[in-house]
């Protein structure tokens, strides 16, 4: 194996370093945790300037998946606020590979110049990882549909121009056979916003869906195929697009603060900490693979559930250890006096156990490998 | 970058795992034990040239590179082959005289220095290797002597033994510095050694669990067995991208670095420390969940799991704890501690 990077590759990395470095400024950094919107309008703008953003859709051709995985691993190392473009690139990507020529002269052009971003609407108050169950309706009326239902975890509501909504749209048929996805404007009348706040500061929604009327333009994929629309952009999400490498920040910071505290000699300390890196590298080679894999026309989907249960819990348990190693000034939080790690520490620790539940749970994805990875049967439960 | 085997590695492997699956099925490991050594196998090694493939070919060997040479331990792993094939390769790499290049002497290397009074402790091989490579005092020595051909009764039915480093034929090879090349290769070639047990030992347990019936179907589909098992994969997979990471540093001609800060660590030995501890981890992981899958038949010595479950302890102890590693990784991840710091 050869694990080095392209000589391209490496400037493409250091460009994206420089305007990181640039543009994510500590302000940046507190607005975010201020604000619950995990998003930076003048990190997107910086990053469709120099092109990132095109190259990073998954399929559109730009770039290759490799980029893809560095950008997010650079954003996240950096504790850049990423959650905003992360679902943006990806459902671009879906609608680059099953948007009409209509849709994606519509919606395109202003995801890739970083002016807009997609939030999702998947998951209902009652069907969560039973997603193909939801009950969200769209009703048929001549060239129009009319969308009554609500959505919950609408994350990124509060800010995005567009919509991605999974529907109903045949209640006779086989669960995963009657949902039709759309996407269209979030200014469309009869949506309603509500903020979902959560221990992790992140905002998220609860979104509400009222006599909204759209046009069959706005569907994504076929009329009962969107299960298969929905297929696509999991596939991008449990690969390279972030969430894997939370750790390395952590672990810059907390360190940062323990040798200042003169906790770095002690060998609790110093074993729980190796463990995390080892942990961290190990996280980043599965993520890597993923990105080798799509990039040599692999099918990198299961790669990624194992990668997000491995990283994920590797984050949980880095984040209560570190929390653990700092002790009493591990519970003050930012901009608190005497906060371990100016704060990182306890934010991690509460940031953490959403990481297992979004995007597919640990368990959800564990029988995904026990079925489609060791081949063992549907499970009894 | 490149994260799949190249065409060379594709036929090392298929070419080892051949004769293993032939010459090392479990009924041979067992027939091994207690020494744990099967000289049939050796000398079948012997003739393939497996036991200088790493040593450069200036010095009558065949030049694998370390990348090649994990692939071949990874074999040695899955079948538990009863050949001291890693350590003898790494001291074949350190010492290429010709009798240990060509096979027909077994030499090994001792993990840990010699004792005050000249003991080299539990060296692995030591029970059957003539030639002993290690560090005494401030010096790396190679030392000839008779193999005792007996090991004390142990964990992994392994061939290890206690040897002089001072009582043979006795051979200054430098300073003591210069094992520490030595030991980061033997922990690579380990730790792919262990993905190997890993892996067979998901397979074992898969298998099983597909084909005990309890309730009147496959305990493989109960939800809290399957959950147990796709645990494994991930760390299956992730221990082997780590340990050919450490193969790869280990072929560049220049050092590579240990920014822990920016997670871009390149530096041989941490790399080979890192996959030691992440692999010998995921083995006893695989083994300990393989073993309790097939109830109270994986604590009989009838099948085959408890052969690997002892394995996967005894192949990683014989250096040293995977805790105690971690510290030693600390110093050159985070910069050692400092005096008086305390």
């Amino acid at each position: 194996m050869d694990f080095s990077l392209s000589p391209q590759i490496e400037e493409y990395r250091r460009e994206l370093k420089e305007i990181i470095a640039r543009v994510i400024t500590p302000e940046v950094v507190e607005e975010q945790h201020r604000s619950g919107t995990f998003n930076s309008d003048a990190l997107n703008l910086a990053l469709a300037r120099g092109g990132y953003l095109e190259r990073a859709v998954p399929g559109l051709g730009k770039g290759d998946p490799v980029e893809l995985w560095l950008l997010f691993n650079e954003l996240e190392k950096a504790g850049a606020p990423y959650d905003g473009i992360s679902i943006t690139m990806m459902i671009a990507g879906v609608v680059n590979a099953v948007g009409t020529d209509w849709q994606k002269e519509r919606i395109l052009p202003s995801l890739l110049s970083g002016e807009a971003l997609v939030c999702m609407g998947y998951s209902e108050p009652d069907y969560g990882s039973d997603v193909a169950s939801i009950v969200t309706r769209a009703e048929r009326d001549g060239d129009e549909w009319v969308i009554n239902g609500a959505k919950m975890w609408t994350t990124m509501a509060q800010a995005a121009k567009w919509l991605i909504l999974l529907t109903r749209t045949d209640t006779e048929a086989p669960k995963h056979k009657g949902l039709t996805m759309f996407l269209f404007p979030m200014d469309t009348p009869g949506i309603t916003v509500d903020p979902v706040p959560t221990m992790g500061t992140e905002r998220t929604n609860a979104t509400f869906y009222d006599n909204v009327r759209i046009s069959d333009q706005w569907r994504l994929g076929e009329v009962n195929g969107g299960w298969k629309t929905m297929g696509v952009a999991l596939s991008f999400e449990r690969g390279v697009m972030g969430g894997t490498s939370q750790s390395v920040q952590m672990l810059r910071e907390f360190r940062r603060w323990a040798e200042a505290e003169g906790l770095m000699a002690d060998p609790l300390v110093r074993e729980r900490l190796v463990r995390v890196a080892i942990d961290s590298e190990v996280a980043k080679l599965l993520t890597q693979r993923s990105a080798w894999t799509a990039a040599t026309g692999g099918e990198a989907g299961l790669q990624g559930s194992m990668t997000k249960v491995f990283a994920t819990e590797a984050y949980q348990k880095a984040s209560r250890w570190t929390q653990e190693m700092a002790g009493a000034e591990g519970l003050l939080q930012f901009d608190e006096p005497d906060a371990a790690a100016d704060g990182w520490v306890e934010y991690h620790a509460r940031h953490a156990p959403v990481t297992t539940i979004y995007g597919g749970t640990s368990e959800i994805n564990r029988n995904n490998i026990a079925e489609r990875h060791l081949g063992l049967p549907k499970a009894r439960r | 970058m490149n994260l799949g085997l190249s065409e060379d590695q594709l036929a090392i492997e298929e070419a080892f795992t051949r004769l293993f699956v032939r010459e090392s099925p479990p009924a041979v490991v067992r027939a091994a034990e207690p020494l744990g050594f099967d000289r049939s196998l050796w000398d079948r090694l012997v003739d393939m040239g497996a036991p200088g493939m790493g040593v450069a070919a200036e010095t009558g060997g065949d030049g694998a590179t370390l990348s090649d040479l994990v692939v071949v331990a990874e074999s040695v792993g899955h079948a538990i082959a009863p050949v001291p094939l890693i350590e003898h390769i790494v001291a074949a790499r350190a010492h290429p005289v010709d009798d240990v290049v060509e096979g027909a002497t077994i030499a090994t290397i001792s993990l840990r220095p010699a004792r005050p009074d000249g003991t080299w402790r539990l060296v692995p091989a030591g029970a059957i290797a003539d030639v002993v490579l290690g560090v005494d005092g401030d010096e790396l020595v190679a030392v000839r002597s008779p193999a005792p051909g007996e090991a004390p009764r142990n964990h992994a039915a392994a061939p290890i033994s206690d040897r002089s480093a001072r009582v043979g034929e006795r051979t200054v090879l430098g300073p003591a510095a210069d094992f520490a090349r030595a030991l980061s290769e033997w922990k690579s070639l380990t730790a792919a050694a262990l993905v190997g047990i890993s892996v067979a030992a998901l397979q074992l347990g898969r298998d099983y669990a597909m084909s005990r019936h309890q309730f009147g179907v496959p305990i493989g589909s109960f939800q809290a067995v399957q959950h147990g098992l796709a645990d494994l994969p991930a760390l299956i997979d992730g221990a082997r991208l780590l340990t050919h990471k450490a193969a790869w540093s280990g072929d560049q001609p220049a050092p590579g670095i240990c920014n822990v800060d920016d997670a871009d660590i390149t530096d041989f030995d941490c790399l080979a420390g890192m996959a030691f501890v992440f692999a010998a981890e995921t083995a006893t992981r695989s083994t300990d969940r393989s073993l309790h899958f097939h109830g109270g038949y994986g604590f009989s010595e009838e099948y085959d799991i408890q052969l690997y479950y002892r394995r996967a302890r005894g192949w990683a102890l014989v250096f040293d704890d995977p805790s105690r590693e971690c510290l030693r990784l600390a110093d050159g991840l985070f910069g050692p501690v400092a005096v008086g710091a305390a």
